[in-house]
């Protein structure tokens, strides 16, 4: 039986791109980005009544003089760096780390008791290690639990890692109640024993441990055996598994890699940056948490070498606009929050376009169609 | 066709609410609204408003939080009042909020520097030790910090500490608190369930963490009430946070559940406050009036007016004034012990009058908030063998903020219980 009728088709269609060759993908990037500051210097213009290129002032000016500002700007993005890199291989294998700021919290406090109970007592350089090997080790536990449950019991890995968060955040006020005595008030003060060694500037060390941990990424993931495991059982899992690979095995093993690189970035912010137990709140106020790395592993593919390039860019808007904010007389950060993830919408957006592109249909076509398909075309 | 019809009926029913709603505020008791209480006046709180600023003088003040957070905002209230008077312009105030209490405080506090800042202000506990490094690597910079009690023994010349007598405002707000019990009482509105075995009637209170600020202030909140209604005690809960909505919520609903007839807070968010209003339990409230978001249940609030310190910074590093104290400490008569105005719609009547009178006789000394023949610790009183115990007037009174700026009174006072001590 056949019957003409008018079929309503959707507006467009979403159909995957060719490969769109390097220099057209990083064109469309710049502009993606250009056109992200001119909307968020727009938005400025508008509600800050500021002249509409100040806030691109500032944002550079902020983030390069004085050059203090500058090493600001590379401790910061180096450390929202090394966090990406930790979840590199968990989400490369499709398994969703969403505990890295518990890890981080964990590891942090495993180098401030070090720290505040062993320094002075024991010689710098042996704290130090001691303080390294147990703020890796505690923050890989903490990753390695759910990943546990998730290999042997099919647990939710994303519900189970964020649950670990929350346990962290509370033993961390626990410590700070045990370490602080008494008199709390959510903070236990700088710890002045064993503090690691600043090198000139504390972006020296951070600097210097960042890129050995991307190298070792970058190698682990391109060259090794485990990486090419953890890409592949990624890809599928029951591949992999007839093909010989002990999934149970990767997943654990991936987890230790990424809470201990994790528990390393504790280690660098209580023992290098700051001196004392980070909070959430400590790490939020800096402009990086794992959730902020989340966002940078995305827009970079899970490509060690783009993180950086991104971490670079996350912190240039947040320092720019922090730098920003203070000399333009604004107290509230909700507007400036909005302003930047505005940024990243745009940025992230223009991904998708460079992935996918869009096919805009006639708005009615006649055609002919047998009522089978046209039943199929209603649902 | 569907979606039109249900729009349309919620389009209908909204607008009949808002009429509805309309109509009981119409309806309603005639609304007394805020009851002004007329502020302290002395010259010494106007003594630095004629001083001559310099054009090129910056000060910098660092926040933990930006302005949704009610006690960073009274800061910032309080440096643009200060910086209005002695006619700063903007560009010589930068201020920058959020800043994390670690190594990110002395950070910034250098980089207000590089932009040419004579003076530094950071206004959490917290920052304290970074700020002191920060005064460490700039001698020539001044450095100020509220709530902090270093400054004493640093051993630096431009490093200072202060804070204010806040626990006389914290006793002004609770004796409006005693009254309002007391008038409750008259009019039958307590009940058994708000009282404990012995017949006291319990009031409740949301502390932060258990540090010396937040019990100095509750203590003297509590001998407010009770100066004024002697048969009440009062249950504590604390939240480990100085600001969280949600926690801050659940600690005054926990609170209300035990039958606690009115309620107070030491906590920065609107979550003690707001679970006040929805159950309809009378609130203190702290660092500033909540008159237009709890019109029904709001009562009075204290705060540490910050106005004439930072005036007083700004004049000493940017003009002519007298050097300030290492420790200095606000009280009422400066000006930096404030009292928000009373809401008349829920005040028992006459409050205003009373809170006027027991002022002036804090003021000239013949009334102490931590006279230790009103209270008792385990059953005994303090006596002056206690650290920080005076005698004057013939009152044997904790002397707080005396040597420190910071308070330090942290007994747990008879009638007081701690519900959790966790934090």
């Amino acid at each position: 039986m056949e019957t003409i009728k008018t079929v309503k088709e959707p507006l467009f269609h979403v159909i995957k791109r060719g490969d769109l060759s390097l220099t057209r993908q990083i064109l469309v990037r710049v502009i993606a980005i250009l056109s992200g500051l001119l909307l968020g210097s727009i938005i400025c213009w508008i509600v800050y009544k500021t002249s509409p290129f100040v806030f691109i002032y500032y944002l550079i000016k902020g983030n390069f003089n004085p050059f203090d500002n500058f090493l600001e700007l590379i401790k910061r993005s180096m450390l929202l760096l090394m966090i990406g890199l930790a979840l590199i291989p968990p989400f490369t294998m499709k398994f969703w780390n969403l505990g890295g700021n518990g890890q981080i919290l964990m590891g942090g406090l495993a180098t401030i008791i070090c720290m505040k109970y062993l320094g002075g007592v024991m010689p710098d350089g042996v704290v130090w290690i001691l303080m390294l090997l147990f703020s890796m080790a505690i923050g890989a536990i903490w990753a390695v639990i759910p990943a546990v449950f998730k290999a042997f019991f099919k647990t939710n890995e994303t519900l189970f890692t964020l649950m670990m968060n929350y346990i962290a955040a509370g033993i961390m006020l626990y410590a700070i109640k045990i370490i602080s005595g008494k008199n709390t008030t959510g903070t236990i003060g700088i710890v002045k024993t064993a503090n690691l060694p600043e090198l000139g500037h504390p972006a020296v060390l951070v600097a210097l441990i960042a890129i050995i941990v991307t190298i070792f990424i970058t190698l682990y993931m391109k060259y090794s055996k485990h990486g090419y495991e953890v890409a592949l059982v990624g890809d599928s899992r029951n591949t992999a598994k007839y093909s010989g690979i002990n999934v149970k095995v990767v997943i654990i093993r991936t987890l230790v890699l990424s809470g201990a690189i994790c528990g390393l970035a504790g280690f660098l912010l209580a023992g290098s940056v700051n001196h004392t137990l980070v909070t959430e709140e400590t790490m939020a106020k800096s402009g990086f948490t794992a959730f902020t790395a989340i966002i940078a592993v995305w827009i970079a593919h899970n490509n060690p070498l783009a993180t950086i390039g991104v971490s670079f860019g996350i912190m240039f808007l947040n320092n720019g606009m922090e730098y920003a904010r203070t000399n333009l007389n604004i107290t509230e950060e909700a507007i400036p929050s909005m302003i930047i993830g505005l940024i990243y919408l745009v940025v992230i957006a223009c991904e998708f376009f460079i992935t996918y592109k869009l096919k805009f249909n006639g708005k009615k076509t006649s055609r002919k169609a047998n009522t089978a398909e046209m039943l199929k075309e209603d649902k | 066709m569907k979606k039109l019809l249900t729009l349309l009926v919620a389009a209908v029913m909204t607008v009949a609410c808002c009429l509805g709603l309309v109509g009981c505020g119409d309806n309603g008791n005639t609304t007394v609204g805020e009851i002004a209480i007329p502020a302290v006046v002395s010259d010494e709180i106007s003594k630095f408003d004629k001083v001559e600023i310099s054009s090129d003088f910056k000060i910098g003040v660092i926040c933990l939080h930006d302005d949704t957070s009610t006690y960073d905002k009274n800061f910032i209230d309080s440096v643009k009042a200060a910086a209005a008077t002695l006619g700063l312009t903007d560009n010589q105030v930068l201020i920058a909020t959020g800043i994390p209490e670690g190594g990110e405080c002395k950070t910034k506090a250098n980089e207000l520097v590089a932009q040419g800042c004579k003076a530094i202000f950071a206004d959490s506990f917290g920052h304290e030790d970074f700020l002191i490094q920060a005064a460490e690597e700039n001698p020539t910079v001044q450095f100020y910090h509220a709530t902090g009690y270093k400054a004493a023994t640093a051993g630096l010349a431009n490093y200072h500490n202060a804070f204010a007598s806040i626990y006389e405002g914290r006793y002004l707000a609770g004796v409006a608190a005693g009254l309002k019990l007391k008038d409750m009482d008259a009019k039958g509105e307590i009940k058994d369930a708000n009282k404990d075995a012995n017949g006291n009637v319990k009031i409740g209170y949301v502390g932060a963490f258990t540090y010396a600020e937040v019990i100095s202030g509750l203590t003297s909140w509590y001998l407010g009430v009770k100066s004024q209604f002697p048969n009440v005690v009062m249950d504590v809960q604390f939240t480990g946070s100085w600001f969280d909505p949600t926690g801050e919520k659940s600690a005054a609903e926990t609170l209300i559940g035990k039958g606690c007839a009115l309620i107070s807070q030491h906590a920065d968010s609107m979550g003690a406050p707001g679970a006040c209003e929805a159950a309809n339990i009378p609130n203190v409230a702290y660092n500033g009036s909540l008159i237009s978001e709890c019109p029904d249940t709001f009562i009075i609030s204290s705060k540490i007016d910050w106005t004439y310190y930072f005036k007083w910074i700004i004049a000493a590093n940017g003009g002519n004034a007298d050097a300030i104290p290492t420790d200095f400490t606000g009280s009422l008569t400066n000006g930096m012990v404030a009292l928000s105005g009373i809401n008349g719609d829920v005040a028992a009547a006459g409050t205003k009058e009373v809170i006027i009178a027991e002022r002036a006789k804090l003021m000239n000394g013949t009334l102490k908030v931590f006279d230790c023949s009103k209270f008792t610790v385990d059953g005994a009183a303090l006596t002056t063998e206690n650290a920080n115990v005076l005698e004057a007037n013939g009152i044997v009174y904790y002397n707080e903020s005396g040597v420190q700026s910071a308070p330090s009174f942290d007994f747990v006072i008879d009638g007081i219980t701690f519900l959790n001590t966790l934090y």
